[in-house]
């Protein structure tokens, strides 16, 4: 016997609200974005239209494609660097660390950070990076320069740091879940197969750790692409990114129809990356045993 | 001793921390043997193995192979390869990749055809020819187990480190796979050396058998010679089945020992057989032990009369517990089913007398047991 189907009254109770709030909170917003995206303004009111006239302009204007590609250079080196410092970091982690516990201390370490405002963490960077900051006062105080430089703070280099320290985390973990459960037998069977470790690390431990990449580069390249906080704290005059953009088109240059335009863009690019990044994955993924 | 070691260890110990998981163990393994290291878990067979094979460094003493002492070689510079418990085959590569994987690095690398010729031989060795372009993942158990060989043998190694190779399969296939372990070694004259818990599979595939109990090697010989001429009660106990009874020694008595077994039966026993090698005093504690298929009701000596306490079906034979004279602990024997089924009946209750030649007990002096 089959247990009994659960009844509509149920179902609706149980997945009633979820769906509600799915559809009030993400599909009929998104829907509106996308709508808006083909509005025309006339000053000061907005037009319901479609027309393309609005990515016209995003595509042609070269402010803003200047901000669309410094946003996607920024997010490509936030990645580049977070992978660069978060996968020995993992590596170490999982295989050097001989110690569970301190193992397990120094990943609640990498991971602590996040429990911390994201704002606080960002601000902190621009007290290092500042004129009269950690960074120069250290410098001054080894005698390597005698007065401050204000060249760390207010460029794209500040942004690049502080997002990259902000979400190397996102990065450190899928990573480190990865190495974790590859099992050790592996690299074993490898070196009694006569490979060394460098060989053994390209032709088995980065293969089976692939999978875990593409979820960190996937998470930590998203995060940084749509980041608004570090552009306006650290960035400077030549730091503005597609969120920076966004929030004045809705905010100062009160211009909604190009902003959802621009939102809409940004939301295709995300979801390709997310795409590539799923199928990657699949292609990547082997059961471990 | 033997007659051209390929492995020699030489006061080799090893310690996790304050665990002494190998006590000082000396011993060598003949170009060409199948050696067998048999123990329970946490015995150090496992420990030695890996010693061997490079992937756990000695605490102290002395690793040579092939003539070359390679105690703090890793294992990429060892001429040995290993088949792993659990296969430990690489899933993100096929078959044939995971044969050739040991080829394809360091000096001697073959071109690519030679390299698809070999791997296409070693496969057809363990009877995968057509398995090549698959993934581990859509193997059997057996047929795992048939690419660890491959991959382990293709790389010729002086010495084949096999750890629990069969321990994952089913019974069944654990047979078969113990006759084409037997075959491969025959055919190829590589050295085995394999690790078990299971004594009938050591039994059945080895030259010799290192029994090691809690660190240290209790016993080397051949299955023949560990099964008769056990040296402790443990050996006794885990190679085969034993009765293990406590005894006092009495003295000889017209050129026969006179043991007095708890409880008050008296035997005699043959001197010189198995067991601790003696001599022995009058009155010391002993402890004898019997083989359960060598008590037969037809024998006239040392003749034990008990009471039925379990009878256990197992086919071909009837194993029997049973108490005699006032022994704390059952005995067991077991009979073939021809020899029951004229015994009359074999019920809980029932009276039994069972009959041992004197030159089948075995005999041990008190502080070599476990």
């Amino acid at each position: 016997m089959t247990p009994a189907r659960a009844t509509p009254l149920a179902f609706s109770g149980l997945f009633g609200l979820p769906l509600l709030w799915v559809l009030l909170l993400l599909v009929v917003p998104y829907l509106l974005m996308i709508a808006v995206g083909f509005w025309t303004r006339q000053f000061p009111l907005f037009v319901p239209d479609f027309q393309f006239g609005n990515y016209v302009q995003l595509f042609s204007d070269p402010q803003y494609t200047t901000v669309i590609l410094r946003t996607l250079k920024i997010a490509v080196m936030v990645t580049a660097f977070a992978l660069a410092l978060g996968y020995p970091l993992a590596y170490f982690l999982v295989f050097t660390v001989d110690s569970d516990k301190l193992r397990n201390l120094l990943y609640m370490l990498v991971i602590v950070p996040l429990w911390v405002s994201y704002l606080l963490r960002a601000y902190t960077w621009k007290i290092i990076l500042g004129n009269d900051g950690a960074l120069n006062s250290a410098l001054i105080a080894l005698g390597v320069i005698d007065t401050p430089l204000d060249a760390f703070l207010y460029n794209q280099t500040a942004m690049v740091i502080t997002l990259t320290y902000i979400f190397v985390p996102f990065m450190v973990m899928p990573i480190y879940a990865v190495l974790e459960n590859i099992p050790k037998r592996l690299i074993e069977a490898s070196e009694d197969l006569g490979v060394g470790p460098m060989r053994t690390f390209w032709k088995v431990i980065a293969p089976l750790s692939l999978g875990g990449v593409v979820a960190g580069a996937t998470m930590t390249f998203c995060l940084a692409f749509g980041d608004f906080v570090a552009p306006v704290l650290v960035g400077g005059p030549d730091g503005t990114m597609v969120a920076n953009l966004l929030q004045s088109q809705f905010g100062a240059a009160l211009n909604w129809p190009l902003g959802s335009a621009l939102a809409t863009l940004v939301l295709i690019m995300v979801m390709a990356i997310l795409w590539l990044s799923a199928r990657l994955d699949r292609a990547g993924r082997v059961a471990m045993k | 001793m033997v007659a051209t070691p390929i492995v020699t260890l030489s006061g080799v110990t090893k310690n996790f921390g304050t665990f002494k998981a190998l006590h000082e163990t000396d011993f060598e393994i003949g170009e060409g043997e199948f050696v067998t290291l048999l123990g329970p878990s946490g015995c150090g067979k496992t420990t030695t193995l890996r010693l061997i094979g490079g992937f756990e460094l000695p605490s102290s003493g002395r690793i040579e192979i092939a003539g070359q002492d390679v105690t703090k070689n890793p294992p990429y510079r060892r001429p040995v390869n290993t088949v792993f418990q659990d296969y430990a085959l690489f899933p993100h590569m096929t078959v044939a990749e995971n044969v050739a994987y040991g080829l394809t690095t360091g000096g001697a690398r073959p071109d690519r055809g030679d390299l698809g010729r070999q791997v296409g031989e070693v496969l057809e060795m363990v009877g995968l020819a057509q398995a090549g372009m698959r993934r581990p993942g859509a193997l059997s158990g057996g047929q795992r187990q048939r690419v660890a060989m491959a991959r382990a043998l293709i790389r010729r190694p002086r010495v084949l480190l096999l750890d629990e190779p069969l321990s994952a399969l089913d019974v069944k296939l654990r047979e078969t796979m113990q006759v084409e372990l037997k075959r491969l070694h025959r055919e190829l004259g590589i050295t085995f050396l394999m690790v078990t818990h299971d004594q009938t599979e050591a039994l059945a595939l080895s030259d010799r058998i290192v029994v090691m109990q809690q660190g240290r090697i209790c016993q080397i010989g051949s299955p023949g010679a560990l099964y008769d001429r056990p040296e402790t009660p443990y050996v006794a106990d885990f190679i085969g089945a034993a009765n293990l009874i406590e005894a006092e020694f009495k003295g000889l008595d017209g050129g026969l020992e006179r043991l007095t077994l708890q409880g008050g039966t008296e035997i005699t026993r043959r001197p010189g057989g198995a067991g601790s090698p003696g001599p022995f005093r009058s009155g010391q504690r002993v402890r004898i032990g019997l083989r359960p298929e060598r008590l037969r009701p037809e024998i006239e000596t040392n003749r034990f009369t008990g009471q039925i306490v379990e009878t256990l079906f197992h086919g071909d034979r009837i194993r029997i517990e049973f108490t005699f004279a006032g022994n704390p602990t059952p005995a067991f024997v077991e009979l073939g089913r021809a020899m029951a089924d004229r015994m009359g009946t074999l019920a809980p209750g029932a009276p039994i007398t069972l009959g041992v030649d004197p030159a089948e007990v075995m005999l041990f002096a008190e502080e070599a047991s476990a």
